[in-house]
């Protein structure tokens, strides 16, 4: 049990001319729960596919529950709930489980009970002889929970959990996702939903352009010191010199400058003013999460323009 | 392999497919045996002799075989086609590839669910057809097992071809591929006939080499041998051979060994090669 749960040294992945990995390292730990980050096309998907075998590196080395990435004797350890979760429309729920629980090398003596136990976690008791093409996107979201919890897997992927589930569903998967954690299982969530990550992960990995960006404890990448400033008549040339104090995010009038050193925050404000410019307010302090993420993985360009944009 | 073989029948199963199977070879079998009640009651009113009675039976049971082995390439290429191409296209194979299952097995396990039912559809409906004619006109095939085999190992080929390309290519383009290339396959056994008989020798290596690509056509020739009665083959003896040999619908012999050999090595070949690009395939 010494070993990582997932160890990716230096991958990368290309599929034809689009790099979707570009030298992605990172170690999740045994019981850890962790929150993997990034916008759309980042490669989050691509780490997870990656990890199961489902896709081949182009390059760099990994290994999951100690064996080489996609190992099929270490897959028997693994849950995974993909992005794109489609079940067969023809089984019944109970049907899907039960097959999943056949590939999952539960032995058959324990395969009805282990497929109880995970209707009973999902909340599909009541529906467990019914079809899955009656059921909604939100229910089959469940039932695809429920396909990656069989068998009590050492390592659960969660790739998009909640975007079908209603607050209800969204409630019961954190409560799946921490009594998964507590028997000791390692959870990775990949998810665009920040505040959930936020409620259930005690680590998250952020991932931009298929690197990873920012890895740590919750509380270590959010509470990341910073000043916020309101700033008018500052040109260009302005504000290309403050890129010395630290990387600097502009939204309209505002700008950020994160991390920082809390006792630079007056040269910062002499440098403005130095430079012609007028400071309106500055807020010391540390980000939220979502403010972290985006100053991570939003070019300033991109950003959307502050509501009070000075003259 | 078992496991995902098990799921192909039950899928099969619970979509209907296998009760639309059954319910078309009943349909089939009644016209068939109503069709061809009628004919030998006109034969017989008409006073034809029952050597002509029966070498008419033969050759309509041949033509009938004929328009089946084209039924049972749409079959196959329905059933394959989404086999491997629609679980992919609809996501189904990520979560059962994520499990501790080699893709070769899932491969394997989809052909030899397909294959199973595809089969028992070949036997089911050839047989009761071949009884229904014997009933009504009392003419039984000389072989009609060897008849099935053939048919069954000529969808075969056609399921291994469609199954294969669904894993590398899109459904719909598996499927259209296979029938055509099926077609192609046909046509080229006649025009190897043809350019034997008229002593073309280019155009005749050409198609022959054709038929060994693709061996669904000399398959057919298998099956044309187990229905055709002795008497027709001792009178087309008489004739010039390379023309009689040139007729699709006649064999004076069954494919020889090393061609059937062939078939199984290519079957064999044709999963092998499928199962070693759909391992490096990227989901």
């Amino acid at each position: 049990m010494s070993s990582p749960a997932i160890e990716f040294e230096g991958i990368t992945k290309a599929y034809g001319r689009t790099t979707a990995l570009d030298g992605l390292t990172l170690r999740i730990g045994r019981g850890e729960l962790v929150g993997l980050l990034g916008p759309n096309g980042a490669g989050k998907t691509t780490a997870i596919k990656l990890i199961l075998g489902l896709a081949r590196p182009s390059g760099g080395s990994g290994r999951v529950l100690g064996a080489p990435l996609g190992d099929r004797a270490a897959r028997a350890r693994i849950g995974y709930l993909p992005e794109l979760f489609r079940y067969q429309p023809w089984l019944h729920a109970r049907d899907v489980l039960g097959l999943h629980a056949e590939l999952a090398g539960v032995a058959s003596a324990r395969r009805t009970a282990a497929v109880d136990e995970a209707l009973d976690w999902v909340g599909l008791t009541a529906r467990a002889g019914d079809p899955v093409s009656g059921f909604s996107k939100g229910m089959q979201q469940r039932l695809g929970l429920g396909v990656a919890l069989i068998g009590q897997p050492e390592l659960i992927l969660l790739d998009e959990p909640t975007s079908a589930l209603d607050p209800v569903g969204r409630n019961d998967v954190r409560s799946i996702v921490r009594a998964a954690r507590e028997r000791g299982a390692t959870v990775v969530l990949n998810s665009h939903m920040l505040s959930e990550v936020e409620l259930v992960c005690d680590r998250v990995v952020i991932l931009n352009h298929g690197r990873a960006v920012a890895s740590g404890p919750l509380d270590e990448i959010v509470a990341v010191d910073g000043v916020r400033l309101h700033v008018s008549d500052l040109d260009e040339a302005g504000r290309s010199m403050l890129g010395a104090f630290g990387p600097l995010a502009v939204d309209g009038g505002w700008l950020t400058i994160r991390p920082l050193d809390p006792g630079r925050i007056p040269d910062v404000v002499a440098a403005i003013v130095a430079a012609g410019g007028r400071v309106h307010q500055v807020e010391p302090g540390r980000g939220s999460l979502e403010a972290r993420f985006l100053e991570l993985v939003a070019p300033p360009t991109q950003r959307p323009a502050g509501p009070d944009e000075p003259a | 392999m078992i496991v995902i073989a098990r799921l192909t029948i039950q899928e099969l199963v619970r979509r209907r497919v296998i009760w639309v199977l059954a319910a078309l070879t009943v349909v089939s079998v009644i016209l068939v045996g109503l069709g061809l009640d009628r004919l030998v009651s006109l034969a017989r009113d008409g006073g034809t002799a029952e050597l002509e009675i029966r070498i008419g039976v033969s050759q309509v049971l041949i033509l009938i075989a004929f328009m089946f082995s084209f039924v049972l390439a749409m079959t196959a290429a329905f059933v394959g086609a989404p086999a491997i191409g629609g679980d992919l296209e609809s996501g189904v194979a990520l979560a059962i590839l994520a499990r501790p299952l080699r893709r070769a097995e899932f491969l394997i396990g989809r052909w030899l669910g397909s294959a199973l039912v595809v089969v028992a559809y070949t036997a089911a409906s050839a047989l009761l057809a071949m009884g229904a004619a014997a009933a009504v006109s009392g003419y039984a095939p000389p072989d009609p097992i060897l008849a099935v085999a053939f048919l069954s190992a000529q969808a075969l080929v056609l399921l291994t071809l469609t199954l294969a390309l669904g894993s590398v290519l899109p459904s719909i383009a598996a499927g259209a591929i296979a029938v055509v290339g099926f077609g192609l396959g046909w046509l080229a056994g006649v025009l190897a006939g043809v350019a034997t008989a008229f002593g073309v020798g280019l155009l005749g290596q050409v198609a022959e080499a054709s038929r060994w690509i693709f061996p669904s056509d000399g398959l057919w020739r298998g099956v044309i041998f187990g229905l055709e009665p002795p008497f027709v083959v001792l009178l087309a003896a008489g004739r010039v051979p390379r023309f009689a040999d040139a007729n699709p619908f006649y064999a004076a012999a069954p494919p020889p060994l090393p061609f059937v050999v062939w078939s199984i090595v290519w079957i064999v070949l044709v999963l092998g090669a499928a199962s070693w690009w759909f391992r490096r395939r990227d989901l």
